[in-house]
């Protein structure tokens, strides 16, 4: 009856995303008066999921199972529900998280809800707070199926520590071959920099920038503050930026610590894209953008005389508490 | 080719959202109902498909009459036919099912839905369809291929994405990127003429359970005013962002 959480890796090594499921997973499994289990496929640093909760770790090795295939991979976990009789499974929300969730949940007859936000507002009935329309309300799902699989939001819980001596064990699977039939070709993932989805700080920019080639700044600001550079839908859209930098409603969503937006005035899909994020700063020269309704610390000012200032103030206060 | 492709009916993207009945129901009145756009996306991609290789294009609702008008506009676009199955669509699993019913009944070749609709964002009726279906399935795709049987397909993944091969029949969570927006087609006067002649066929709702059920809804909370900071204080704001927010 414990509940079962799947265990993403990537390159052998569990993501944030998982680490904050796993602490989720636990305050909810001590309200119930159970266990975590966790599956995991061909992960090899398997430590740290005991020092977020996680009671019991069922490794999978399998050549077959190298690239993510979601219905491979839904098939293991619904394999790892059958063994331990677990009716509550808590995915992710990443991309492969919410890829996988769906297949999960019709594999096990299961009702759903993604984009949950906060621990269950009770546990019978199951009732769990989630966003919907786009961030720009919430709802209170109730699951009444027997097997529910909730998905948590990212950044939504945070990471707790809560140290278990997990025990692991070898979990044997079957793999139909069927649900192998998507091949991974290629692979290309920027390296070396911070992506939208990992990121604690994002830092964005509109076209009050005037033209891609002011972005220097931009890419500078972020460097410093470790975060990753996304872009209003305008600016995508003439092609000053590409498009995987594209935040707002129809394009990625933000749930980072800190939003920064420079030259963005805040249209509502803007916002509704980037409204899951804790802190927001806004700097436009317009002390009328709607941004400054939404965000928690505003400048009116010329981005391009207040984001070098940044940049000079940020390296001295990184160096000073470094 | 026989391609499906799965139809929302979402309010506008620039829709104020409220509710009535007690914070039970979403408040329709004065919203404009518009395709998702995640499925328009697929639409047209099936579009330039059919263009291309030769296909006839279905498309499918499950949802109330007052879906119609965004199916007819879907005919205007250029599907061919269009199905409505006639069911209150309240929870993710009950449409993935009917859907599932009318890709049996149907043999198509390639089912295009949006990877999430913008109103619940349940994000699941692709991949649970896939799962009713037993295809092949591909969540999050910005770009689709096909030769023959084989597909080739990218799609997005945290950081970057990946190409993947395939084959038909298959599933497709869609977003942008399968077009792009400047691809998008608005309906002209003669495709809205066409759309009226094109048969738009209602079925009934099979027996399925709903494993869901939004109890209420809740708006955020009001925002705090902003705290202004002066452009000539940047120091103000560093201070604000390390000791009352902690973020840096």
């Amino acid at each position: 009856m414990s509940v079962l959480i799947f265990a993403e890796s990537n390159n052998g090594k569990f993501n944030k995303a998982t680490l904050e499921v796993a602490s989720y997973a636990k305050e909810i499994a001590n309200t119930l008066g159970t266990t975590v289990t966790a599956v995991a496929i061909n992960a090899s640093e398997t430590d740290e999921l005991g020092q977020y909760g996680v009671d019991k770790l069922l490794t999978v090795t399998s050549s077959a199972l190298e690239n993510f295939n979601a219905r491979a991979y839904a098939d293991v976990v619904k394999q790892a529900a059958e063994k331990e009789n677990a009716t509550l499974i808590v995915m992710t929300s990443t991309t492969n998280g919410k890829y996988l969730s769906p297949l999960v949940a019709s594999n096990l007859n299961a009702g759903y809800a993604s984009n949950v936000i906060a621990l269950p507002v009770s546990t019978s009935p199951f009732k769990v707070k989630r966003t919907a329309f786009s961030n720009k309300a919430f709802s209170i799902t109730e699951i009444s199926s027997d097997n529910k699989v909730i998905a948590l939001a990212k950044n939504a819980f945070g990471l707790k520590e809560n140290a278990t001596s997990i025990i692991q064990e070898n979990f044997d699977i079957t793999i139909n071959d069927a649900h192998l039939a998507t091949t991974v070709t290629a692979v290309d993932k920027t390296t070396g920099k911070v992506t939208i989805a990992d990121a604690d700080i994002v830092v964005s920019a509109g076209r009050g920038l005037k033209g891609p080639e002011n972005w220097g700044m931009i890419e500078e600001l972020a460097e410093v503050l470790g975060a990753a550079t996304a872009c209003s839908k305008p600016v995508s859209d003439l092609g000053w930026r590409p498009h995987n930098e594209h935040v707002g409603q129809t394009g990625k969503p933000v749930a980072s610590n800190l939003y920064i937006a420079i030259g963005i005035s805040g249209a509502i899909q803007h916002l509704a894209g980037i409204n899951a994020s804790k802190v927001k700063v806004v700097i436009n020269t317009d002390p009328e953008a709607p941004f400054f309704k939404a965000a928690d610390y505003g400048i009116v000012g010329d981005a391009f005389e207040v984001v070098p200032t940044l940049i000079e103030k940020l390296k001295a206060f990184k160096a000073q508490n470094a | 080719m026989n391609i499906l492709v799965c139809i929302s009916h979402v309010p506008d993207t620039t829709s104020k959202i409220n509710f009535t009945n007690g914070d039970t129901e979403f408040d329709t009145s004065g919203v404009q109902f518009v395709i998702n756009p995640n499925d328009e996306f697929g639409l047209t991609k099936a579009m330039f498909l059919k263009e291309q290789n030769g296909a006839t294009v279905t498309v499918v609702n499950v949802g109330g009459a007052d879906a119609e008008p965004t199916l007819r506009k879907a005919l205007a676009i250029g599907a061919d036919s269009a199905i409505r199955v006639n069911a209150e669509a309240k929870d993710g699993f009950f449409v993935a099912k009917q859907l599932s019913e009318v890709v049996k009944n149907g043999n198509y070749d390639l089912v295009i839905a949006g990877k999430e609709s913008l109103d619940y964002n349940g994000g699941m009726v692709p991949g649970m369809l896939a799962g009713f279906t037993d295809y092949n399935f591909i969540n999050a795709c910005t770009s689709l291929e096909i030769d023959g049987n084989n597909v080739v397909v990218v799609r997005e993944i945290d950081g970057g994405n990946e190409t993947i091969s395939t084959s038909l029949p298959l599933i497709v969570g869609g977003q942008k990127g399968l077009v792009q927006e400047s691809e998008l087609r608005i309906p002209n006067m003669r495709g809205i003429m066409m759309a009226r002649k094109k048969p738009l066929q209602v079925v009934e709702a099979s027996n399925a359970d709903y494993q869901t059920n939004i109890i209420s809804f809740e708006k955020p909370a009001e925002k705090s005013a902003v705290k202004l900071v002066s452009p000539d204080n940047i120091d103000e704001l560093i201070n604000l962002l390390h000791n009352e927010a902690k973020v840096i």
